[in-house]
């Protein structure tokens, strides 16, 4: 079974649950700027710095080439291999947008079952979301800290 | 090619009791073409049944009895049926629970020979 950890309590429930449905391999829950909230099946902490990076950047391109063609920011993408599938997609909540990255095997998920439990997951952490104004933003200069904390917390440290 | 397989789903709605038909990608669980009624969930049924079917498939392999041909979910208020179609396809119905079974298995097995 899949282990999930989240820095931030709310989101451990509605991940949990979607990692068994969707049967997705690992999963990273991030803020646009890469801030790791939650992850699912990651062993090293340095796999889930490069993820969260390289995932919001994706995500950030994708959204740049959608402003320059006039258009709202791609909602999702999803890039299949021979074996397995990247999945990511972006979405609101009181705690701000989030972004999710799901990678699962093929022989056991599909990209219609992680599209399906994704709705699911989104409507749990928008009702498990904490309320507006318990945001806060991340400096450039706590981003650091933030991230080896988030790891810690990610990887029980 | 959207007009084959929309022909092919002609083929199993017009049999009474069906209320909707898809062609489904077997790997991914999507949705190539429906006819649905109303209040059917296209994709989540598409997504399920693919995954379904896919697992009964490599169970029906590992027990040595070769591919499935026909897939049979009877439930109290209807049922899905399903066949695959070609190497990447899926037809599936979903009926209301007096349906001919053995006439929608017949037109399934038509509209895959025609969608595959």
């Amino acid at each position: 079974m899949t282990t999930v950890r989240a820095v931030e309590t709310w989101i451990f429930d509605p991940l949990t649950s979607y990692v068994t449905e969707a049967q997705a391999r690992l999963v990273l829950l991030m803020t646009p700027a890469g801030q790791v909230l939650a992850q699912a099946g990651f062993s090293r902490a340095v796999d889930v710095m490069s993820a969260s990076a390289l995932g919001a950047a994706i995500m950030a391109s994708t959204a740049e080439l959608a402003r320059q063609l006039g258009q709202q920011p791609f909602s999702a993408l999803n890039h299949q291999g021979q074996r397995h599938g990247i999945f990511l997609s972006g979405f609101a909540t009181n705690r701000g947008p989030l972004i999710v990255l799901v990678v699962y095997e093929l022989e056991v998920s599909s990209l219609g079952l992680v599209q399906l439990f994704l709705e699911q997951l989104v409507a749990d952490l928008r009702a498990a979301s904490p309320k507006a104004g318990a945001t806060r933003k991340v400096l450039a200069a706590d981003f650091e800290r933030e991230l080896n904390e988030s790891l810690n917390t990610l990887f029980g440290r | 090619m959207s007009g084959l397989y929309m022909r092919a789903l002609d083929m199993v709605t017009r049999v009474r009791g069906v209320r909707g038909a898809m062609v489904v990608a077997r790997s991914d669980g999507l949705v190539v073409a429906e006819q649905l009624m109303e209040g059917i969930k296209g994709s989540t049924v598409a997504a399920l049944t693919a995954s379904l079917t896919g697992r009964l498939q490599r169970a029906m392999m590992a027990a040595g009895l070769g591919p499935s041909q026909f897939w049979h979910l009877q439930c109290e208020s209807g049922a899905v049926l399903a066949v695959p179609a070609g190497e990447g396809l899926l037809v599936v119905a979903v009926t209301e629970p007096e349906v001919n079974v053995g006439l929608v298995r017949l037109e399934l097995l038509r509209a895959a020979e025609a969608a595959g």
